[in-house]
């Protein structure tokens, strides 16, 4: 939402864009990244300045473009996995998840209850970690380093755990077809359930620095304001949407694995700014730690995680195509997958939030903000390059 | 479903099918594909576009655009498939209805080739740069031949079929019947 | 280094005073770049190049720059569990004020002009390391049509870290195998970029395919 002002010294706005001369010497053009520390990821701003007030932003992205769907054409359905998995560095388990239950689907495998209940306990833990990582950028892009410090030791706590349960500290591959690759290690989920009361702990801590640190308020209210009637035009999901008060969850709506079991309600904010944001995101942090309790506590003790499979290279997938969605800590993630009756998929599309979020929404966002806040209003956002460019 | 046979009524749209309860696949030719995707959207609430790519079928010689769309109130999606030929492929834009199609646009144009005139930023850079050779998406390009051809690949790297090396090397008994 | 040398014998770099052509720019920037070649620094003698090893090995900036996904890990060795500043590491914003480049992961194309850009503005003595498997030879990525094979045959790399992701242990020990490497004196790669100049930019130019920007970046 852009604020008119009157008899400024802007250019006027036409349809949400600035109109101006670039060469009348009034304005600047600068970039912003990639070798920038505030930018998230890797990615670059060409910001159009006027003094400091940003008058017109273009993204630019594809540093980090690898070709992963051209990849999966060449790979069989097993051999997938260790690439999906690459796609978002902070939660890949979201897309093991996806593209196994897409193979799953197609190729009609049903799966243990206790694999869907372990699995719903990996994408919570993963969303948590993810959100452990983004506050620091958050409170970092404010020049709040410490809290940057505590919450990066915790998820690297988060990360133990999986380690352990995995063997893969950042990337899992834990989630194929059929199930998991591995039960809890013995005394597992009580080291799972310490660690929660130490992340809740340093969360009650960081809320208290953060949410009501003068600077930060000052700072982040206002910034970047998202209406409701912009969420179906920019397809913004997730926490950015849930912050404007659009109430769309899509472990509520359309629930996958055993989300339907669980108690929770959907986190919804007044104002989608900066701050309303990130006080969403902080709320739907002590969701997932409920969840994962919830989780701890309501399945099953025993079962079989794992559905035994024929060979795993000689799989011939029916031909068809599905799409899967989850809500990941940016907002919907899916995949799309389309078999043509070969060992190999052959298409893969990854539908990543951040590709509308980073691109269309900050391009129209930053019109009138301050330069020394586009850091912030980007980390506000939860932006993954990786997975803009894939 | 009565959204198809409504629409069936008015424009050309064929062969629904039911992936799952909450989502559908339709058929639209390429004349009425834009006209089909905003009526779902105007009239029957699938406001929300969750992607808009393209498949490429070599060997039918075509390419399947796929519009996916959302119904939040319905939690619904409706997938709309337009088959066009593969030889200078023009399509419609549908960035004025949602402006962050304008994206989906601009990557296709350059992974696949596909032309939307019109549509904003579409002949800018996206994820590739000073890229010459055909679009890299597309089936007929052997992304493996073009990597040892321009990125010298270090020696010493082997390659093999896992199924093959599987058989001979790992498990020669039981390769068959895992 | 000689099986790709016949490539850029069609690439003429130099004119014939020795200067570069900075043939990628247009004529009214030209002035504006320098067109000098990189050149070899000669190391002082005894024990104030000892000296001076030392003090750079024990204060290595990084340049913040996270090329790829291993930059993920150099958070947590940012933040207090690994706490890279008692080795005397820690990030810059600026290739300036930089003398440690980490490579982190695959390089894609697009990447690999801003990673020679900021290599060259980079101010010697400087290192380059490189994290993952996929600056050895490609990685997870090696049949990929974007990214790179092999980092150091467009920058020279003194350390690499294999894995995927390496833990940041495993950086921390390279970034103590660097700290060796330099107080033996055997880390000065920014000469070897000055010798090998042509080499190089030949390699560079052959993937770099719009070049748009100096020959050498000071």
């Amino acid at each position: 939402m852009v604020k008119e002002k009157e008899n400024s010294k802007f250019p006027p706005l036409v349809d949400g864009k600035s109109r101006y001369d670039l060469s009348s010497g009034k304005y600047l053009r600068v970039w912003q990244g990639p070798q920038h520390p505030g930018i998230t990821g890797n990615m670059s701003l060409e910001l159009t300045i006027c003094g400091d007030e940003i008058i017109d932003c273009k993204t630019h992205v594809g540093y980090l473009h690898r070709g992963f769907e051209k990849l999966m054409e060449r790979r069989k359905y097993i051999q997938c996995f260790p690439v999906v998995c690459r796609i978002c560095v902070p939660e890949p388990d979201f897309n093991e998840y996806l593209f196994a239950a897409c193979t799953e689907e197609l190729a009609g495998i049903q799966i243990p209850e206790q694999a869907e209940w372990i699995r719903t306990l990996n994408l919570e833990m993963a969303r948590l970690t993810s959100f452990l990582m983004w506050i620091g950028g958050q409170a970092g892009s404010f020049g709040m380093g410490t809290i940057g410090q505590w919450t990066v030791t915790l998820r690297d706590y988060m990360l133990d755990l999986f380690e352990e349960l995995t063997g893969g500290r950042i990337y899992h591959m834990y989630m194929l077809p059929g199930g998991v690759r591995a039960d809890f290690p013995p005394g597992w989920i009580n080291k799972l359930l310490d660690t929660l009361k130490t992340v809740e702990k340093t969360l009650d801590d960081v809320e208290l620095a953060m949410m009501h640190n003068a600077v930060f308020k000052m700072r982040a209210k206002g910034l970047g304001i998202i209406t409701p009637d912009m969420v179906d035009k920019y397809g913004i999901t997730g926490p950015n949407a849930r912050a404007a008060g659009v109430k769309r969850d899509i472990r509520k709506d359309s629930p996958y694995l055993v989300y339907d079991k669980l108690d929770f309600d959907v986190v919804t904010g007044t104002k989608s700014d900066a701050y309303g944001r990130c006080e969403v995101r902080i709320r739907e942090m002590y969701q997932s730690i409920d969840l994962i309790r919830q989780i701890v506590e309501k399945m099953p003790k025993e079962g079989p995680f794992f559905t035994k499979l024929p060979n795993v290279l000689h799989w011939r997938i029916p031909a068809g195509h599905t799409y899967k969605r989850a809500e990941c800590t940016r907002g919907e993630y899916g995949f799309y997958v389309q078999s043509d009756g070969s060992d190999k998929p052959r298409r893969t599309y990854v539908r990543g939030p951040s590709y509308t979020h980073a691109v269309a929404l900050m391009e129209h966002l930053a019109i009138r903000t301050n330069i020394a806040d586009t850091a912030g209003l980007m980390v506000s956002l939860h932006t993954y390059p990786p997975e803009i460019e894939r | 479903m009565t959204e198809f046979n409504e629409l069936s009524r008015q424009f050309q749209v064929s062969d629904l099918v039911e992936q799952r309860a909450d989502l559908h696949f339709i058929t639209a030719s390429k004349e009425h594909a834009v006209a089909v995707v905003s009526a779902l959207k105007e009239r029957y609430g699938y406001t929300h576009l969750v992607f808009f790519t393209v498949v490429d079928h070599l060997e039918k010689n075509e390419f399947h655009l796929t519009y996916m769309l959302h119904n939040y109130e319905k939690h619904h999606d409706m997938g709309v498939v337009v088959k066009i030929a593969r030889e200078n492929v023009q399509m419609e834009s549908i960035h004025h209805l949602w402006p962050a199609a304008a994206t989906y646009q601009q990557e296709m144009r350059e992974m696949y080739g596909v032309e939307f005139p019109g549509s904003p930023g579409l002949y800018e850079n996206f994820a590739l740069e000073g890229w010459e050779d055909i679009p890299p998406m597309r089936r007929d390009f052997d992304t493996k031949e073009y990597s040892d051809k321009t990125y010298y690949p270090r020696p010493g790297r082997e390659s093999h079929d896992p199924r093959e090396y599987m058989k001979e090397n790992l498990y020669p008994s039981e390769a068959e019947t895992w | 280094m000689s099986d790709n040398m016949n490539d850029m014998d069609q690439m003429q770099l130099f004119n014939d005073q020795g200067r570069l052509l900075n043939a990628g720019l247009p004529d009214e920037e030209k002035a504006l770049f320098c067109d000098a070649a990189p050149q070899v620094d000669a190391p002082y003698r005894g024990i104030w190049e000892k000296f001076l090893n030392w003090a750079r090995s024990e204060s290595l900036w990084i340049l913040g720059f996270g090329t790829g996904c291993g930059a993920i890990e150099l958070r947590p060795l940012m933040t207090s569990r690994y706490d890279m500043y008692q080795y005397g590491v820690q990030p810059r914003p600026t290739p300036r004020q930089a003398g440690l480049f980490i490579i982190g992961g695959y390089a894609s194309v697009k990447t690999m002009k801003r990673i020679v850009r900021s290599y060259e503005q980079m101010q010697g003595p400087k290192f380059v390391l490189g994290l993952g498997s996929c600056t050895v030879n490609g990685g997870m990525y090696w049949d990929s049509y974007n990214t790179i094979n092999r980092l150091d045959h467009y920058i020279p790399v003194d350390v690499y870290i294999a894995g995927c992701m390496p833990r940041p242990e495993a950086l921390l020990a390279g970034i103590n195998e660097l700290k060796k490497l330099i107080k033996d004196g055997k880390g000065e790669n920014a000469n070897k970029y000055a010798e090998n100049f042509e080499w190089y930019k030949g390699n560079q130019k052959k993937i770099i395919k719009d070049w748009n920007m100096p020959d050498y970046n000071w």
